[in-house]
């Protein structure tokens, strides 16, 4: 049977309230959102804390997904299924509601949250790959006030993140830019599983040619992947299957995948180049309009 | 530590430790069973109950983490003795052989129906995408499902007759 260690549970009923509770507890306490990662490693006893923080009742002040002219602005209690459902998000950013299909199943996107998920860091995990892909970053709030951390930042490592002590991630900025289109691929062994790999692509255009492109890549590496290198080759140039094969072989190269259950690191280095492929074109082709 | 949340319509208060999950709480404190503890990993969602009107697994919520919601387990789909559309289609239809998964295939089934009366085959696939049945291989689950969505279908056509439903149950 397993059961998480003993704890003392405390639900925090504002952001200043749960910033309050983690600065008097200490590094000993955590917070707790949807808990579809947090409560499974209590029960393997590979988290243990002293206090556990709810924050679920943050969800109403949390759960936003604000559409700007400039940007996204999204709730860290923003839950899988309000990300999936929102046509504003699928419509400035398709990558969403792509990567949203097959994260987990129904029943997990009731619950786990875009904060939970990025304050995770799991190195396979979707969301942190369309987050890097869009070049968003992260709103951290402590006592003494706000920060801005661009994704590449907030990452610091498997399950690490730039979040300290008496802090806690409460927005994602995602920054809007015209003439664009995104897109997300993942190959998982069955429904709902974590991805053997992903690559999320994101296109901007400038009349024929491409002005920016970013390829994020899950599952290959100790942190979910933004590759400058393909950005660099994509840019100035004309959208072509060549291209798309260039941008495949770079990523390939780039990526550090293991060997596991999931697959060799051969079948995981052809995965990113053919994924990042597919998310490519797909974004060109929404960009165009011709998506079928 | 004492939690108070609402079961199956019913205001219970218990006390608790704090890590104490939802599925223990229902099964150990209040002696609702129907809900099954399965894979103890988060995995095989026949424990799902109902948070707030959505499924969920209630091996991975604290029953702290519930206090103050409402719940429903699969206790609570008859009513007045009539089993609900869902429990009718998994008799017809052969939806369970051992019947270990069935409690949270039938409340997924049940919310899925609630929202998307009609469902394609793909959505039901989709909806019970996460749960795990060794027996059936899904196919008579599907069609337990299908059956339930035809015959609430069936049901609000013929206005205020929920009979038939009682009716076709009886068959088996």
């Amino acid at each position: 049977m397993q059961v998480p260690a003993p704890f003392e549970y405390q639900r925090a009923t504002s952001i200043d309230h749960a910033i309050g509770l983690l600065e008097r507890l200490g590094s000993s306490s955590r917070l707790v959102a949807g808990g579809h990662s947090l409560l499974p490693m209590m029960k393997l006893r590979l988290a243990n804390l002293e206090y556990l923080i709810d924050i679920n009742d943050l969800h109403e002040e949390l759960g936003y997904i604000t559409i700007e002219p400039s940007q996204i602005r999204v709730g860290a209690m923003a839950r899988h299924r309000e990300l999936l459902e929102s046509d504003g998000l699928a419509e400035a950013f398709p990558i969403f509601r792509d990567a949203e299909r097959v994260i987990a199943d129904p029943v997990v996107r009731n619950r786990g949250t875009i904060g939970g998920s990025l304050s995770q860091a799991d190195p396979s995990e979707d969301l942190s790959a369309v987050c890097t892909t869009l070049g968003a970053s992260c709103v951290i709030r402590g006592s003494s006030g706000e920060r801005v951390v661009a994704m590449e930042d907030f990452n610091r490592g498997p399950y690490e993140t730039a979040v300290g002590d008496g802090e806690m991630l409460v927005e994602i900025r995602i920054p809007i830019r015209p003439n664009g289109s995104s897109a997300y691929e993942k190959v998982e062994r069955r429904a709902g599983d974590w991805a053997v790999v992903s690559a999320g692509a994101a296109v901007w255009m400038d009349g024929e040619v491409i002005s920016d492109a970013r390829v994020g890549l899950a599952a290959v590496g100790p942190n979910t992947t933004g590759i400058p290198a393909i950005s660099e080759a994509l840019r100035g140039r004309a959208p072509s299957e060549e291209l798309y094969d260039k941008a495949g072989a770079i990523a390939a190269e780039s990526c550090q995948p293991v060997s596991d259950m999931r697959g060799s690191v051969e079948y995981k280095r052809h995965l990113a180049s053919e994924l990042t492929r597919r998310a490519l074109r797909r974004s060109v082709a929404r960009i165009h309009h011709e998506e079928v | 530590m004492q939690v108070s949340m609402t079961v199956n319509g019913d205001e219970v208060t218990r006390e608790i430790e704090g890590r104490l999950l939802l599925v223990h709480f229902l099964r150990d404190h209040l002696g609702l069973t129907g809900t099954h503890w399965g894979c103890d990993t988060s995995n095989c969602r026949t424990c799902v109950v109902w948070m707030d009107g959505e499924p969920v697994k209630s091996c991975t919520v604290l029953a702290a983490m519930a206090g103050g919601h409402e719940i429903r387990t699969v206790e609570d789909l008859e009513q007045d003795s009539v089993l609900d559309p869902v429990q009718q289609g998994f008799i017809q239809c052969h939806g369970l052989q051992c019947g270990f998964c069935t409690p949270g295939m039938m409340m997924t089934a049940r919310a899925l129906l609630d929202r998307s009366p009609d469902p394609s085959e793909h959505e039901i696939r989709e909806a019970i995408s996460g749960q795990i049945c060794r027996c059936t291989g899904y196919a008579t689950i599907v069609r337990s499902i299908q059956w339930a969505a035809a015959h609430e279908a069936a049901a609000g056509a013929e206005a205020e007759v929920p009979d038939a439903v009682v009716t076709a149950g009886s068959a088996s």
